[in-house]
């Protein structure tokens, strides 16, 4: 071999070197990029949501002190009595030189149309009120709220405002005099939905989501569980097992609104179950939840040694007695946490239930299977379409509430997979 | 008596049943002449409260589904007695009204006194049936556990015979599965017919223009309703395109770094986050896309002097798939894993850096792997749906524009079906046929990915 040539291998190799690391460290630089970039976009989405939703939890609200007037309130009338006009006439009260109709409208708007619910619901456990002068923090209306929230901001011109001039003398006229502030609120957390933005809360569709979580656990994990238990440890191998496993395998990748069609053609038209009901959601969430809780529960069986089983056969064990008494037991904890994660997945989920009707605009609180209920993810869907500005803040703050118990979820199957994860 | 509560009461009896039982498997064993009991007492004890529960359980069901019709025939005689023939559309709205009375949700109305009669005759009949029910089940409940009662003796293979149940009951709940199938199958597949005998297949599938207004009265113009998929799948693949333009490259970086370059101590801090991206619910998203991605989008346009339309199809699949990052890359970070260590040492052995051995070794070879998880992730980009109700336009424009409102396949299915629906109208039914189609374009991505995938994986192994 010729000496020149030996030295030009060495040498190419040599003067691309640097273009190579060079090469080396910008691959790596992409890769970290992406990460960096896909963390950006976690905290984009977790920011923006917690910036926009922190201010719901609290609310404005207007100290009034309201003449319990016996001329209007009467303990036979209690249900009917015209309590809007007593609180109207508390807050014209508080500035008595307002004059005209026009002014004095705009005046009563200032606090919200559930005062007079409340002052009704006072009243009415405390008929020994009447003809006493209370004094009442009521719920301000929802514009008000945003404007002393700074939502809508003050140095544009009136024209471009929802509240005018006007109400914001009186807003700060209130605020002075210690009878406007924020308090903490109390309404988003039992209250049901509501078109007024600062009545509405999450009560109905937690209770909701509640339920329908209870009908798919009830149903999805004994399913689940002996269904897995079947194919882990009993199955022959033959085609209909074959089948049955890719199947199963299937189902969990099929799309989640087919899941809706299904549930709207069977459950409502076939079999006449009760529309909106959170039975129906639960057994839609339960067919799609059932593919994850076999599968984790394959996989936690799978991890139980074949020693284990050989010993109790070996002592005289049936062979259901081995899975009843020895691997079932050792393969629940890592059940569980399929199950739990199952569960967290069917929380969040919302297309199936709209079609299943659970997007009906509900107000009282569900206290049982069949009534009528929403699910939170479907009543962030229904808030985030409202147009008022109030209830973009509400919407951001239900989806916080839905993210913390997500995450508590979730991290109870982490603590559970934790403590009793064996390694054999 | 209602059926969930007799549904309480035969699990009771059943429970009482194993005491039972259980009881008297114990005072046998008492008695030396009558031997050596075969099974342990608690199993004779469920034996017979399987045999108490299970038959009068399995009489509740078959009860419950099969009486409502013959109930519901039977009130509806003399409804057509008093009206004479009726069409079978007419029978069926008559009959709802009877729902909606006996329900006691309809008030706005005056109630037509043939169906208050019918009304009250079905509720008479449905007290009666649910009494003979009860009957039915609870004697079929005290019989069986007696006899099995009176059956117990040493001879007796109770172990055998509960064992062989629970292993009947196992294999019931493992078929569930290809029964949830079926179920699909089944019911996107009966409405898709009755669409298609409306409006004809090929118009649907080859269809330039989607439309779904249906006119109401026959002689109201402009909306004859036109069902051509074309502008749907077009808008439903556009913004997939978008979502995995994004997904792809960072998701399958972001596992190259992780499976590659990262300490263990990165990838273990980095790796839940991510999956923390994943386990966002998609209604969160869609709330993002709407109002965060979609404004800043559209200023972003005004600002370069581009028209955007505000529910445009960048912010949709922009956000769809940032929300498919995670899933690819959780993916394609078990492909490269899988890839074995040989195949690097061999690349390193000649030199290569870290980045030749992952472009030219170790990604081919990871290559089907891969490909089965994109393909896994789009199939999830075309049937998700929240993201796109909430971001995507409702318009079906046939463009390829992405700063143009689209419209999708899940879209479509949710506005069709959300709110009133008359079921014979092809407008509802087009949302089934649209089902279908959705159906079998993620099936035939899934059936392919997921047997790349595996047989990619057998290959190293």
């Amino acid at each position: 071999m010729r000496e020149t040539q030996k030295i030009s291998t060495m040498e190419r190799v040599n003067v691309g070197l640097a273009k190579r690391y060079r090469r080396e460290r910008r691959f790596r630089l992409f890769g970290l990029a992406a990460i960096a970039a896909s963390l950006l976009f976690l905290v984009l989405l977790l920011g923006s949501i917690v910036a926009k939703g922190y201010t719901a939890f609290r609310q404005t609200e207007i100290l009034l002190d309201i003449h319990l007037d016996p001329t209007v309130l009467d303990v036979n009338n209690l249900a009917t009595a015209n309590y809007a006009a007593l609180v109207r006439d508390a807050v014209l009260a508080l500035f008595p030189q307002v004059e005209g109709r026009q002014d004095k409208r705009v005046l009563g708007k200032l606090v919200s149309t559930g005062a007079a619910y409340q002052l009704q619901d006072m009243v009415m456990s405390k008929p020994e009120l009447i003809g006493a002068t209370k004094s009442v923090w009521v719920l301000a209306d929802d514009e008000v709220d945003m404007f002393v929230k700074g939502h809508i901001p003050r140095d544009v011109p009136e024209s471009e405002r929802r509240v005018n001039d006007q109400e914001v003398a009186w807003i700060d006229q209130l605020t002075a005099s210690g009878r406007l502030q924020l308090k903490f609120n109390t309404t988003f957390f039992q209250a049901g939905d509501s078109r007024e933005p600062e009545l509405a809360g999450i009560r109905g569709a937690v209770m909701g989501s509640l339920f329908t979580l209870v009908v798919t656990l009830a149903l999805s994990f004994p399913i689940g569980v002996a269904a897995a238990v079947y194919l882990e440890e009993f199955a022959p191998k033959n085609r209909w097992t074959d089948l049955i496993e890719v199947n199963i395998n299937n189902l969990a990748a099929i799309p989640s609104i087919v899941f809706g069609l299904l549930g709207l053609a069977v459950f409502l038209n076939f079999m006449n179950l009760p529309r909106s009901a959170s039975l129906v959601g639960g057994l839609v969430l339960t067919l799609m939840t059932l593919p994850t809780i076999i599968i984790a529960s394959r996989a936690s069986l799978k991890s139980v040694p074949p020693s284990i089983r050989e010993a109790a056969l070996g002592v005289g064990a049936s062979k259901m007695q081995t899975i009843s008494h020895h691997v079932l037991p050792l393969a629940l904890p890592g059940m569980m946490t399929g199950a739990i994660i199952g569960m967290a997945r069917a929380l969040g989920e919302t297309a199936p239930l709209l079609m299943i009707g659970m997007v009906a605009f509900i107000v009282d609180i569900p206290h049982g299977f069949s009534d009528p209920a929403t699910v939170l993810p479907v009543q962030i869907y229904l808030w985030a379409d409202s147009p008022e500005r109030a209830f973009v803040e509400r919407t951001s703050a239900a989806i916080m509430v839905l993210l913390l118990l997500l995450l508590a979820m979730n991290a109870a199957a982490v603590l559970l997979r934790n403590k009793f994860e064996r390694r054999w | 008596m209602p059926p969930s509560l007799l549904i309480i009461l035969v699990l009771i009896l059943s429970s009482l049943a194993y005491w039972q039982g259980r009881r008297r498997a114990l005072t046998l064993a008492r008695q030396p002449a009558a031997g050596k009991m075969h099974s342990r007492p608690g199993y004779y004890g469920m034996l017979t409260a399987l045999w108490c529960g299970l038959p009068a359980l399995l009489i509740v069901a078959v009860w419950q589904v099969a009486a409502d019709p013959v109930l519901t025939q039977m009130a509806m005689k003399g409804v057509t007695a008093a009206k004479g023939a009726l069409s079978p559309d007419q029978v069926n709205l008559l009959i709802n009204d009877i729902r909606n009375l006996v329900g006691g949700n309809l008030v706005a109305r005056e109630v037509d006194p043939v169906l208050q009669a019918a009304a009250d005759q079905y509720l008479g009949l449905k007290r009666l049936s649910n009494l003979a029910l009860a009957t039915v089940a609870l004697t079929t409940a005290l019989v069986a556990a007696y006899l099995v009662l009176a059956r117990i003796r040493p001879t007796l293979r109770a172990r055998n015979q509960v064992e062989r149940a629970i292993e009947v009951i196992l294999t019931l709940c493992s078929t569930f599965a290809v029964f949830i199938t079926i179920g699909i199958v089944l019911s996107v597949l009966f409405e898709s017919i009755r669409f298609f005998q409306q409006i004809p297949f090929f118009d649907f599938l080859f269809g330039l223009k989607w439309s779904p207004q249906m006119a109401i009265r026959a002689d109201q113009a402009g909306s004859s309703g036109s069902f051509g998929a074309v502008p749907v799948l077009t808008g439903t693949f556009l913004i997939s395109g978008i979502a995995m333009a994004i997904a792809v490259p960072f998701g399958l970086m972001s596992a190259i770094y992780l499976s590659e370059y990262a300490g263990p101590k990165f990838r273990a801090t980095v790796k839940p986050l991510l999956e923390i991206l994943a386990g966002v619910p998609t209604v969160v998203y869609g709330f993002f896309a709407a109002l965060v991605v979609a404004p800043f989008i559209r200023d972003l346009g005004t600002w370069a002097g581009l028209p955007v339309a505000s529910e445009s199809a960048l912010a949709a699949g922009l956000v769809m798939g940032i929300m498919i990052i995670p899933f690819v890359s959780s993916l394609s970070d078990d492909v490269i894993n899988a890839v074995p260590q040989s195949l690097r040492d061999g690349s390193y052995g000649l030199g290569a850096t870290k980045s030749e051995t992952i472009k030219l070794v170790i990604l081919p070879a990871a290559l089907p792997g891969i490909v089965g998880s994109i393909l896994l992730a789009v199939s999830r980009a075309i049937g998700e749906t929240m993201i796109v109700v909430m971001a995507a336009g409702l318009a079906a424009n046939l463009t390829l524009n992405p700063l143009q409102a689209v419209t999708t396949v899940t879209v479509q299915i949710v506005t069709l079906l959300v709110g009133d629906q008359e079921f014979d109208s092809p407008k509802t039914l087009a949302a089934f046929a649209l089902g279908m189609l959705l159906f079998v374009v993620t099936l035939v991505l899934n059936v392919i990915a997921l047997y790349v995938v595996r047989k990619y994986r057998e290959e190293y192994e």
